[in-house]
């Protein structure tokens, strides 16, 4: 089927009147704001001006909150209440026990993983003479969705029969230094580790690219204040560099929790959460979608919004200390 | 402390640049070294090459009895104070004093003792537990001081200082620091754009310009005898006034004749510069501080008088600044296309160029307080003949100058 204008066409009126349409209403809510009282009149303003985006909020994000809590508390199909009995189910399940020893493993090693991957990085290309191609090489991967970047890895972790030439990098490796190919995504814990390395892979290129403009926002009088102190390359990592970036790394650290907590498309595209790797994110859309268990997906969408609490909250505090410090 | 030694350092930049060109200066234990010059001179390289910042280009810097072109900062034991400050910014103002002597390994005591005294000496003391952002710019300058302060070095170097505060806290500022070195005796290289800041606080002052230095002296020499018209323009505010003349014999003496006004060489200065009779009957450039002049009614010393009519007074308190045109076209010399890009980037001189003058030359005199002078009236100036400075009009050097009389061989 080529592509043809004509056939396109009632999308593209639809387009118009749908651009038309947010026109009018923002025409419409102007002249609202214009045509208030006269008193009060920022009281009105703010009301025009915030009331559409508080309404839809509501709708699209504190509604379904509110709606998938009352439903973790709730049966199967969302009809008798069955009290704390989901979130029992979901500490005691053997199988999702092991979903939430991966969860832990996940927000264990990639967030620190990733971070330290960057910064590392970024301060080894650091002023160096090919720094930018170095980075672009590094952030690449950043600009790969993770579904696209889980195939990828598929094939470095794809295994043949012994006798037969390797297409996948990893045992190709291991076959060059005499071993025997292995099913990599088959023996667990091992397995979980080597979905964490995509996501880690994703994300140093977005810990190095923040991290290094933060190192780079260090005033040069700080570094050769320091050199003139007297420190070592290392101790001028250790007692300026570092300390200089911490808020940065804080923020990156979190982000990429919060990034490791809700992963779901690695896991769903390389192993379907088998063979022991589900995870939180990848179990509630099972229990939610797959198997039509909507309280338990519930549960598990509610610990999840729970975890991410903490997260937030330690990266407002890092926020207003660091604003303090300025 | 120890004395420095810059013997013909070159700086060249890649490219070709060169920022400093074959500079000499000896700075003698003890002596606090200012360099001044226009912002790009090369001043702050010199000051950086010192420090271990810079590489050195060609030549050899000594400090004590050690050659250190290739020694790291760290080894070279001298401390900096930069115009920024660069406090660390997540350390207390402790800390920020301690961090050197820790990193050498000081002994706990003594690191705490020596912080102390640094602290009683600034006035630090009760902002030692404070961040640098709690502190205002002044107390942030303190504390830049005090880390230099507790690492005794060598040598201090400081990179405009100053530049940073306004300008009430930098002239309280300038006396801390005088008082500082008289106390701690150590060499101090001063860097500066701010030619009063050179002459108040330097027992001697590098003029540069342009990578080459120009003169090193004392200020009271810098300003009594410039060696030419880009230090006589560069040293003293206002600046001194420039007019091209002609020189002309007189029976025994000699008067400098520009536009409509005729002024006598004083028989002192042809006694010390015989090298002046060489241009009778030549065009000179002639200079004359706005200090010597004065309202000739209350002058205690009449070489000569100028009647000129005065466009705008500046009236100080201390003294008036008379503002005036002379009838003859602005000197047309490199040195002063230089200094006036300089005052014109400035913004605080006054003399930057006025395109309504244009083929006038502006004079400033400085006269005293008591004159009756007004604007748009004529008034007699008196000049101190003894203190007019001759220059070359070709070379620029001033005639007559005992350093110029070598190079103006090679130059």
């Amino acid at each position: 089927m080529g592509f043809s204008l004509l056939e396109e066409l009632p999308k593209i009126l639809w387009l118009v009147i749908g651009v038309a349409g947010f026109a009018a209403v923002i025409g419409l809510l102007l002249l609202l704001v214009d045509r208030g009282p006269k008193t009060r009149r920022d009281w009105w303003q703010a009301v025009c001006f915030l009331g559409p985006a508080l309404l839809l909020l509501l709708l699209g994000l504190v509604y379904p909150a509110i709606r998938t809590t009352a439903l973790s508390f709730f049966d199967r199909s969302g009809d008798s209440l069955v009290g704390l009995d989901n979130y029992v189910w979901m500490f005691t399940q053997p199988e999702i026990l092991t979903v939430l020893r991966n969860t832990l493993l996940w927000v264990l090693f990639a967030p620190f993983l990733a971070t330290a991957t960057g910064l590392l990085y970024a301060i080894l290309v650091d002023r160096s003479r090919f720094e930018s191609v170095a980075k672009s090489l590094m952030f690449m991967p950043m600009a790969i969705s993770f579904v696209g970047a889980s195939i990828i890895w598929r094939f470095v972790y794809a295994v043949r029969p012994a006798e037969s030439d390797q297409i996948g990098l990893l045992n190709q490796i291991v076959v060059w230094f005499g071993g025997e190919p292995q099913q990599w995504l088959l023996n667990q814990p091992l397995n979980t580790l080597l979905l964490i390395v995509v996501l880690i892979w994703v994300q140093a290129g977005f810990a190095m690219v923040v991290l290094s403009a933060a190192i780079k926002a260090i005033p040069a009088e700080i570094i050769e204040a320091a050199r003139l102190d007297g420190t070592t390359p290392w101790q001028l990592f250790r007692h300026i560099t570092l300390p200089s970036v911490w808020p940065t790394v804080t923020v990156v650290l979190i982000t990429i929790s919060v990034q490791t907590l809700k992963v779901f498309d690695i896991v769903r595209t390389m192993t379907g959460g088998q063979f022991d790797t589900s995870v939180i994110a990848n179990e509630m859309y099972n229990q939610a979608f797959r198997y039509g268990e909507l309280g338990q997906g519930s549960a598990l969408a509610v610990f999840l919004f729970v975890l991410v609490i903490p997260l937030v909250l330690v990266q407002m505090r890092t926020n207003r200390r660091a604003r303090e410090q300025r | 402390m120890a004395k420095i030694v810059l013997d013909s350092v070159d700086k060249v930049y890649s490219g070709g640049v060169k920022a400093v060109d074959s500079l000499n200066l000896e700075i003698n234990d003890g002596e606090f070294m200012v360099l001044v010059g226009p912002s790009g001179c090369g001043k702050s390289t010199a000051l950086r090459m010192i420090a271990g910042l810079e590489e050195i280009t060609g030549g050899t810097l000594t400090i004590g009895d050690r050659v250190v072109n290739d020694l790291p900062p760290k080894n070279r034991d001298i401390a900096m104070v930069f115009q920024n400050y660069a406090l660390y910014p997540h350390m207390t103002v402790e800390q920020n004093l301690a961090f050197g002597l820790k990193l050498r390994k000081t002994p706990k005591p003594e690191i705490e003792r020596r912080v102390k005294e640094a602290a009683a000496m600034l006035g630090l003391e009760p902002y030692l537990k404070r961040k640098p952002a709690a502190l205002s710019g002044g107390q942030r300058q303190r504390v830049a001081m005090g880390r230099a302060i507790v690492r005794e070095p060598q040598a201090f170097l400081m990179d405009e200082p100053l530049s940073n505060l306004d300008a009430k806290l930098r002239v309280q500022m300038r006396a801390s620091l005088n008082q500082l070195h008289e106390r701690l005796g150590v060499t101090t290289v001063y860097v500066t754009h701010d030619q009063i800041e050179a002459m108040t606080l330097g027992d001697r002052v590098a003029v540069l310009r342009d990578g080459k230095l120009q003169q090193v002296d004392t200020p009271k020499n810098l300003f009594d005898h410039p060696v030419n018209l880009f230090v006589a323009g560069f040293i003293g505010s206002p600046a001194m006034n420039f007019v091209a003349a002609r020189l002309e014999q007189n029976g025994d003496g000699a008067v400098l004749k520009f536009a409509d006004q005729t002024l006598p060489v004083a028989d002192e200065t042809l006694a010390a510069k015989p090298e002046l009779r060489d241009y009778f009957g030549r065009e000179i450039v002639l200079g004359i501080r706005p200090s010597d002049f004065d309202d000739a009614e209350l002058a205690a010393y009449n070489g000569g008088t100028m009647t000129v009519k005065a466009d705008v007074t500046e009236e100080i308190g201390t003294e008036i600044n008379v503002i005036f045109t002379i009838d003859a076209p602005p000197l047309d010399h490199e040195d002063a296309a230089a200094l006036a890009a300089d005052a014109a980037g400035d913004g605080d001189e006054d003399d930057a160029a006025l395109p309504l003058t244009r083929d006038k030359s502006v004079f400033t005199a400085r006269v005293s307080p008591r004159s009756s002078v007004r604007p748009g009236q004529m008034i007699t100036l008196a000049v101190d003949t003894r203190q007019l400075h001759y220059f070359d009009k070709v070379s620029g050097l001033s005639i007559g100058h005992p350093a110029s009389k070598p190079a103006a061989a090679t130059v």
